[in-house]
């Protein structure tokens, strides 16, 4: 059977699978939207694939080689691409002006048979074109996914094979009528309604049904009785009823593998409309090398949050790091000086790396991670409301419910809806229990007293672990000036609201 | 319609299965005022729901006065758990079911062997579900009075000459009928009839073309059609030129039914509803059981007031709870000597409520003749029970809402007898602690004087060691972390219990709690 196979070197995406209950968490916290509607670039149907395959992240590096593979075939050829991608499309769009009636549903075994054979007739030039554009570039890509599918459309789709759907096709007409049989089922009802072919004799199609022994008895409808008419058209669908499933499932099956080819194709559209818009900006990109699983790594330079890059229409500053074995990720320092931003990109390029894309960088490696996690503190929450509290602890469990190792977790600000001490105690409870199940954990925080402790390693009495933290710090220079570069550094104690606070009563 | 004459082939069953003769008890026509409160309304929602054809709710709402009527459904119902009993009685009920519904439907029909064969279909399932019912009443152990005299009486029904002809007739007619093939020819608006000529199948032929498509996910568009009920004008005529290509079979059919057209017996009519009423509660609680709830026969007597009852607990939090896969949490209760009156205190959305409504059910239940919420249950029959719950709904000036309280509580201490059960629920809320004490001491000393038996949910530990007639009753928490209800109720002192709050170990986020969890 023809197979797509452009996301996964061996099975389909699951287009209907379940996305992670706090998906919608971590689009909100990363600011995705932006990316996914600039990579649909208007298209609904685009942004929905999208969304879905970035949020579907691949964990075994030689999957993620394969999407870099085939995209990079993408971007060598565009044309070929929107080539390919314009026959399903063209598909659909008959599928929409000709056969109205497809569910099953509403509509009688009459419809869906002329349906169908409609559809697998006005499909064979597409199968017919689809099979030269395969032949005509089976040359010209290099990825693994591109050469199966060339190669498997030129074998599935050869010409006995398409003539034979046609003869088929064809072949399903009653010029003669129906004719079937029946019993007497409960309270002398007929039932058991067969389609049958009349017995081979010679003469004209009628003489030859009625020529044997049984009598014939008939009637004819009156021409105005219209429930008559429609009397009879059901129960000639109830004789035609399962010929009519087999070729409307062999036309749902031409269907399903267009659908599918648009549906996978999407996610590539998508991605030659983000390399536009990022070679606009001038902004780099870079495919990242994927570690294995269990090598905790994290290296980059010119990283950026590219949903804000995309957002404010320019290039913007990019941070470094070169991180092995180092958890957790603890960064501080002053207001609006780049944090969050920071915290972002870290999340952003993790999930388009395990989306087989280009990353926001200039270069990045890092190891694949089993799920991403985001803790952001809500503008709503920053009371000190008991209740508020409440509901970061009860956002934190839903993630503790739902890590496994190998996880990233990014906090940002989180504890913070109650007193520094307490914030910090259980701050520092929470992410000790992650690192011991081996979760990566990044964490902006105002908390001194938590990074002190990470600092001087005074953790849970009962924890073995011993801590690797990195610290970084949000960069000011002497004058107070933010660069929103993100450095290694120390923790220190004041986070500059005070100079925040005077700048703005200042004006 | 016509009026439909019924005829019993022999003496009817001298009693019902409800009631042992002749200690037929009145039926109410309305609810209970109790009801609403103790969610009784719904569970017995629930429990007819799927048969509203019985019009069953008359049964539900008339608890029986008397303890040796209570015993006779007692022991219909034990008979009845024995499953291969059980399964019998159901089959003979679904046929019954059905029988009714082909009748109905035959009397709206316009083609005369179109209405005929729908009797026949009737008739057909009628003596299949008399016959099966009476084999199988054969051969099991039956203790109760009531099945004991229903089942001589279907033994000597099944053995009258009229039934036999009945079935036999029936049976070989329907079979003759069946047996006939024909062929119908559609092209344009002719329609041609025939006998059946071993055509070729063409269908199977076209599946095999195609069935290379076939493979992996596909939908099916085989569109099944239902049974219908009724044919048209069409169907009427080919069904006519059916009858004249094969008129033997027809006119056995026409002699048939001239002579039994009126098979019913209005004796089975009774029964088929009256066990309904039986049915429904087993179903109901048979679902709760597979979980682990265990229901016993209580113990029902009308003399003393010492009760107790081990693992009860409240049928539609079970239920509810069922849906999410969850437990009801099971409580027990006693009244002993002279005790009388159930005080129960303990944290909000501790599970007080839901412990009153499991004691006014579970004796609900029981003057039902039910078995009930337990693993062993001794009961008080009691006369009535008498609710008042705060309503919510009802919205009044604090004067004017407490102004209501005492008006209905004075009403119900007045439709009361010392054979009442009262519950009340958080009454006095909206008043001030020492108008709230005051109030409910007094309501108290008019109960005991009463010695009606009480259960009375309060925030007020005072009320719970007023005298030996009252019981303390404390809805528990997690003595680990007092923010978890346990939804226990255990009878012990009062205490005022405070909730030190600890809210990281709450939502399970300490340290030893996250490594737990991820480990």
């Amino acid at each position: 059977m023809m197979k797509v196979f452009f996301l996964y070197p061996d099975r389909d995406f699951d287009m209907t699978a379940e996305l992670s209950p706090l998906w919608e968490t971590l689009v909100q916290d990363l600011g995705l939207e932006t990316l996914f509607s600039t990579m649909a670039g208007g298209d609904k149907f685009v942004y929905q694939v999208v969304q879905r395959v970035i949020l579907t992240r691949l964990e075994d590096p030689s999957e993620i080689l394969y999407r870099q593979e085939i995209l990079k075939d993408c971007l060598n050829h565009p044309e070929l691409i929107h080539e390919l991608y314009r026959i399903p499309l063209e598909f659909l769009d008959r599928k929409r002006k000709q056969w109205l009636w497809f569910s099953p549903r509403h509509s009688s075994p009459s419809l869906i048979l002329s349906g169908a054979r409609q559809l697998l007739e006005s499909s064979l030039d597409l199968l017919h074109t689809l099979r030269t554009v395969a032949e005509k570039n089976s040359e010209h890509v290099l990825s693994k996914g591109f050469r199966r599918f060339f190669s498997m459309i030129q074998q599935e789709l050869d010409d006995t094979y398409l003539s034979l759907v046609e003869t088929h096709v064809k072949s399903l007409r009653f010029p003669g009528g129906v004719l079937l049989s029946a019993q007497l089922g409960k309270g002398n009802e007929g039932t058991g309604y067969l389609l049958r072919k009349p017995n081979p004799q010679t003469g004209s199609w009628i003489t030859r049904i009625f020529s044997e022994k049984s009598p014939v008895y008939s009637f004819s409808l009156h021409p105005r009785d219209e429930s008559g008419a429609r009397i009879l058209s059901e129960l000639r669908d109830r004789g035609l009823a399962r010929v009519a499933n087999s070729v409307a499932q062999a036309a749902e099956h031409i269907e399903q593998f267009f659908h599918r080819l648009r549906w996978e194709l999407s996610f590539y559209i998508g991605c030659i409309n983000l390399e536009e818009q990022l070679k606009q900006l001038r902004a780099p990109f870079v495919f990242p090398k994927p570690y294995p699983l269990h090598e905790p790594t994290l290296s980059f330079s010119g990283l950026y949050d590219i949903c804000l890059a995309l957002s404010m229409g320019k290039r913007i500053v990019g941070n470094q790091l070169h991180a092995k074995n180092r958890n957790p990720l603890v960064i501080m320092g002053p207001n609006k000086g780049g944090k969050t931003t920071f915290l972002r990109s870290l999340g952003q390029a993790q999930l388009l790396m395990q989306a087989g894309m280009f990353v926001p960088a200039e270069t990045f490696s890092a190891n694949p991670v089993s799920g991403i996690f985001t803790h952001f503190l809500r503008e709503e929450d920053k009371s000190m409301e008991r209740g508020k509290f409440e509901e970061e602890l009860q956002r934190m469990s839903q993630i503790v419910d739902r890590v496994k190792p190998n996880s990233l977790v990014l906090m940002n600000e989180s504890f913070s809806a109650t007193n520094e001490r307490e914030g910090s105690e259980v701050a520092l409870q929470v992410v000790t229990a992650l690192l011991e199940s081996n979760v990566k954990v990044a964490y902006v925080t105002h908390l001194y007293e938590f990074a002190h402790r990470v600092m001087e390693k005074r953790i849970p009495a009962s924890s073995y672990i011993s801590l690797n933290p990195l610290f970084l710090v949000a960069e000011r220079l002497s004058d107070g000036t933010r660069t929103y570069r993100i450095l290694e550094g120390t923790p220190l104690k004041t986070s500059y609201g005070e100079d925040l606070y005077h700048r703005v009563f200042a004006l | 319609m016509m009026e439909q004459k019924r005829y019993s082939v022999i003496n009817p069953f001298p009693s019902s299965i409800l009631f042992p003769y002749p200690y037929q008890e009145p039926l109410a026509t309305e609810p209970p005022d109790c009801f609403y409160d103790l969610n009784l309304d719904q569970l017995i929602d629930t429990i007819t729901g799927s048969k509203p054809e019985y019009d069953l709710k008359p049964l539900f709402w008339s608890p029986l006065r008397n303890v040796k009527n209570i015993q006779y459904r007692q022991e219909v119902m034990q008979d009845l758990e024995n499953p291969t009993l059980l399964k019998k009685i159901k089959e003979f009920v679904e046929k019954m079911g059905i029988v009714r519904r082909y009748r109905a439907l035959a009397e709206t029909l316009d083609y005369e062997y179109h209405r005929k064969g729908w009797i026949l279909e009737a008739v057909f399932v009628y003596t299949e579900a008399i016959q099966s019912l009476y084999l199988g009443l054969e051969t099991e152990p039956i203790k109760s009075e009531g099945l004991r005299s229903f089942r001589t009486w279907v033994q000597q029904y099944v053995e009258s000459e009229a039934f036999q002809i009945l079935h036999t007739h029936a049976h070989r007619i329907k079979k003759d009928l069946s047996s006939l093939r024909y062929c119908v020819l559609l092209n344009g608006d002719r329609v041609r009839v025939k006998r059946f000529e071993s055509e070729r199948d063409y269908s199977t032929e076209i599946e095999q073309l195609f069935e290379k498509f076939q493979q992996g996910a596909v939908e099916s568009y085989l569109i099944k059609y239902p049974e219908r009920a009724g044919i048209n004008h069409v169907e009427g005529k080919i069904l006519e030129l059916v009858a004249k290509l094969f008129p033997e079979p027809f006119d056995d059919l026409d002699s048939f039914l001239s002579s039994h057209e009126e098979f019913f017996d209005p004796t089975m009519i009774t029964f088929d509803r009256e066990i309904q009423f039986y049915l429904a509660y087993l179903d109901f609680i048979f679902e709760l059981k597979t979980r682990g709830y265990s229901f016993c026969y209580p113990t029902v007597q009308d003399t003393c007031k010492e009760e107790s009852v081990q693992d009860g607990f409240d049928l539609m939090v079970a239920a509810a709870l069922m849906k999410e896969g969850k437990l009801a949490v099971k409580n027990d209760f006693s009244l002993r000597a002279s005790e009388r009156i159930l005080v129960v205190t303990g944290p909000n959305q501790g599970g007080k409520t839901t412990f009153a409504r499991m004691v006014g059910q579970i004796h609900y239940l029981a003057s039902l003749g039910f078995p009930v919420p337990g693993t062993e249950a001794s009961l008080f029959l009691v006369d009535k029970i008498l609710t008042h719950f705060e309503r919510k709904e009802e919205v009044h000036t604090h004067r004017g809402k407490l102004e209501d309280d005492l008006y209905r509580i004075h009403t119900k201490i007045l439709q009361a007898s010392s054979k009442s059960l009262f519950i009340l629920n958080e009454i006095f809320t909206s008043t001030t602690l020492q108008d709230a004490i005051f109030l409910s001491k007094q309501i108290m000393t008019r109960l005991l004087e009463l010695d009606a038996i009480c259960v009375w949910v309060t925030f007020l530990d005072e009320l719970s060691s007023i005298n030996e007639k009252t019981v303390s009753m404390v809805a528990q928490v997690d003595p680990v972390d007092p923010t978890i209800r346990t939804f226990h109720v255990v009878r012990e002192p009062a205490d005022g219990l405070s909730y030190a709050l600890s809210l990281a170990h709450k939502y399970r986020l300490t340290y030893e709690q996250i490594r737990e969890r991820l480990s």
